[in-house]
């Protein structure tokens, strides 16, 4: 009876995720940091798995930076969705997955307020057939990429090569998850979970092999903070919240960190570069950091795909002895080849951070 | 009804983000900026629900309104349904229409901001684009990304990106037909008049400050005054 009573308390933190065919919109932070991981979204979803994801050249940013860093009207950035909306429908779908945490808050805050004001709905619509001569449906389902790698836990657990398990232990990794602010502290019911209890990351670590940690910040900001960040004179706002994260998560010694939005990895990345730099501290084992992956880079890593094809030398914390822990062969020649094995000028190295 | 709550009352963001807040503070609790920076969103809510003119006139020309960082933290925890990120977004709105950021030093900062983001989406299609990303302003973003960025064709090919290419990808070249829809959504929605309405103000107070404007630019953009933080 209390085991049924939990259940039913669950269902109402389930979101309803469609197995097959979406029209997919990609994520301008992920493009410039993590162009792999959205490579790798595809390859694992269309090639591995044989879904039907589709996209078009002609979609473009959902101008979700430009809104909430409050340089554009509400009106544009609606029109702007509504013109993927429309993209979306002239190809035949009525599934809509984004690579985007910040384009997911968009598009369900202009959804939900479409059907709260429906007079505004309409006024976008005459705006856009005004502007590009378009129409559009609006999605059936809405989903961010996370919540269909979610879905796909259980058959890239069929197909992996490599647990989330220590090679000299046989012990799980231990994992920490940062599900990223506008997935569903805004809209809760939008997400796998819910804004109480996330699972759309911890669903994969576990299936994985990995062991999820706890941590008192974990829901804390990553500290993005869109204009405390893109503004050069407000970036201590950003470092200070990381900053306090790390703080909080390093008593219990994770091993890696996955990530679900375009912009924490690579703040959880970059700022324990600045923090090493600045302090001389870092938070993983012998003067490494503590690797944050997106969850794309992690599949990949579970399915034996090359660190390098993942995009894991544009990090600046070195994945190698996350690498070394689970037992992954990797060939340190060719982390930093350009195309084609061709050699170019390798970066340059933090003074403190160690790195591979 | 005085002309500031009024205008603030026809914003959707308004409308939805202030129902009847209760001045718990539950908002501030769990704010990641009020940690950091002089700023309390229980204050705002409760100053623009008195509806003085005066004091929204005041807040819309400080430094307050600038300080949240939109994670929208406050939305999960509020008891009542109130959205303070929602009333700071419509304030802010209110701010850039009228020319009262420019009052402040961290309402300045709406012009670069928006010089890099409206500019960057109306020329490339992204809000974010390797043409536009200068290491130097990111000393944050670390040797590695430095070499990505010297690197661009090679690495980016490497990663599997369509680095300014035709057809679908990641950073491929969004087509001129698509970029012209997007310069015609911002005419139409009211997007270009809102830059040009910033840049104007924005010209006006540089002049004031006697500084050409990329002297300005680079001077909203990189300078912090003291004042802002908790622990001065």
């Amino acid at each position: 009876m209390i085991y049924q009573g939990k259940q039913k308390i669950w269902a109402d933190y389930q979101k309803e995720i469609p197995d097959n065919h979406w029209f997919y919109v990609r994520s301008c932070i992920r493009q410039n940091f993590f162009p792999a991981s959205e490579k790798y979204f595809l390859t694992i979803c269309r090639d591995m798995l044989g879904r039907d994801i589709y996209e078009t050249e002609h979609h473009t940013t959902c101008a979700g930076i430009a809104y909430h860093c409050d340089t554009i009207p509400q009106e544009t950035a609606m029109t702007v969705v509504a013109r993927q909306f429309a993209l979306m429908t002239e190809a035949g779908y009525d599934s809509l997955v984004t690579s985007c945490i910040t384009s997911f808050g968009n598009y369900t805050e202009i959804l939900e307020t479409w059907r709260e004001f429906p007079e505004l709905e309409a006024k976008i619509r005459e705006q856009l057939w005004k502007a590009c001569r378009r129409e559009f449906e609006k999605p059936k389902y809405l989903a961010h990429a996370s919540d269909l790698m979610y879905k796909l836990r259980g058959e890239i657990a069929e197909r992996a090569q490599y647990r989330l398990v220590s090679r000299a232990t046989g012990e799980p990794l231990r994992v920490v998850e940062h599900i990223g602010c506008h997935y569903s502290k805004m809209f809760p019911h939008k997400g796998v979970g819910g804004a109480e209890y996330p699972c759309v990351l911890s669903g994969m670590a576990e299936a994985w092999g990995g062991q999820v940690i706890d941590y008192p910040e974990r829901r804390h900001c990553c500290g993005y903070g869109f204009r405390q960040y893109h503004v050069k004179a407000n970036r201590g706002y950003s470092l200070s919240n990381t900053h306090k994260k790390f703080e909080s998560m390093e008593p219990f010694h994770p091993d890696l960190i996955l990530t679900n939005c375009p912009g924490c990895p690579y703040f959880l990345d970059r700022w324990q570069y600045v923090i090493a730099e600045m302090e001389g501290k870092t938070y993983g084992q012998n003067g490494y950091g503590i690797p944050a992956l997106t969850y794309e880079e992690l599949a990949g890593l579970v399915l034996g795909v090359d660190p390098w094809d993942l995009g894991l030398q544009v990090h600046q914390v070195a994945i190698e002895p996350l690498l070394d822990k689970i037992g992954i062969d990797y060939d340190p020649a060719r982390k930093y080849l350009g195309m084609n094995e061709k050699k170019i000028k390798t970066p340059g190295l933090p003074t403190t951070l160690k790195c591979c | 009804m005085g002309k500031l709550y009024d205008l603030l009352s026809r914003d959707y963001r308004f409308k939805e983000g202030l129902k009847t807040c209760i001045n718990c503070g539950t908002c501030t609790a769990i704010c990641p900026a009020a940690e950091f920076y002089k700023y309390d969103p229980r204050k705002i809510l409760d100053t623009v629900q008195r509806k003085d003119e005066a004091e929204i006139e005041a807040l819309l020309k400080s430094d307050t309104i600038w300080y949240c960082g939109e994670c929208m933290s406050c939305v999960t925890r509020c008891p009542r349904g109130n959205a303070a990120g929602l009333v700071i977004m419509s304030l802010r709105n209110l701010s850039a229409q009228l020319g009262y950021f420019t009052c402040s030093e961290k309402g300045r900062q709406l012009w670069p901001l928006t010089k890099m983001l409206t500019g960057n989406i109306l020329h490339t299609g992204y809000c974010v684009h390797p043409s536009t990303f200068n290491p130097d302003d990111h000393p944050e973003s670390g040797p590695v990304s430095r070499w990505v960025i010297e690197n661009k064709d090679e690495v980016f090919g490497r990663l599997g990106a369509n680095y300014q290419g035709k057809g679908p990808g990641a950073l491929r070249r969004i087509p001129q037909e698509d970029l012209d829809e997007l310069q015609a959504i911002f005419d139409v929605t009211g997007g270009s008049e809102r830059i040009a309405a910033v840049e104007d103000a924005s010209r006006r107070k540089a002049a004031e400050m006697g500084m050409d404007f990329d002297e300005y630019t680079k001077y909203t953009f990189e300078h912090c005054s003291p004042g802002h933080f908790n622990n001065e």
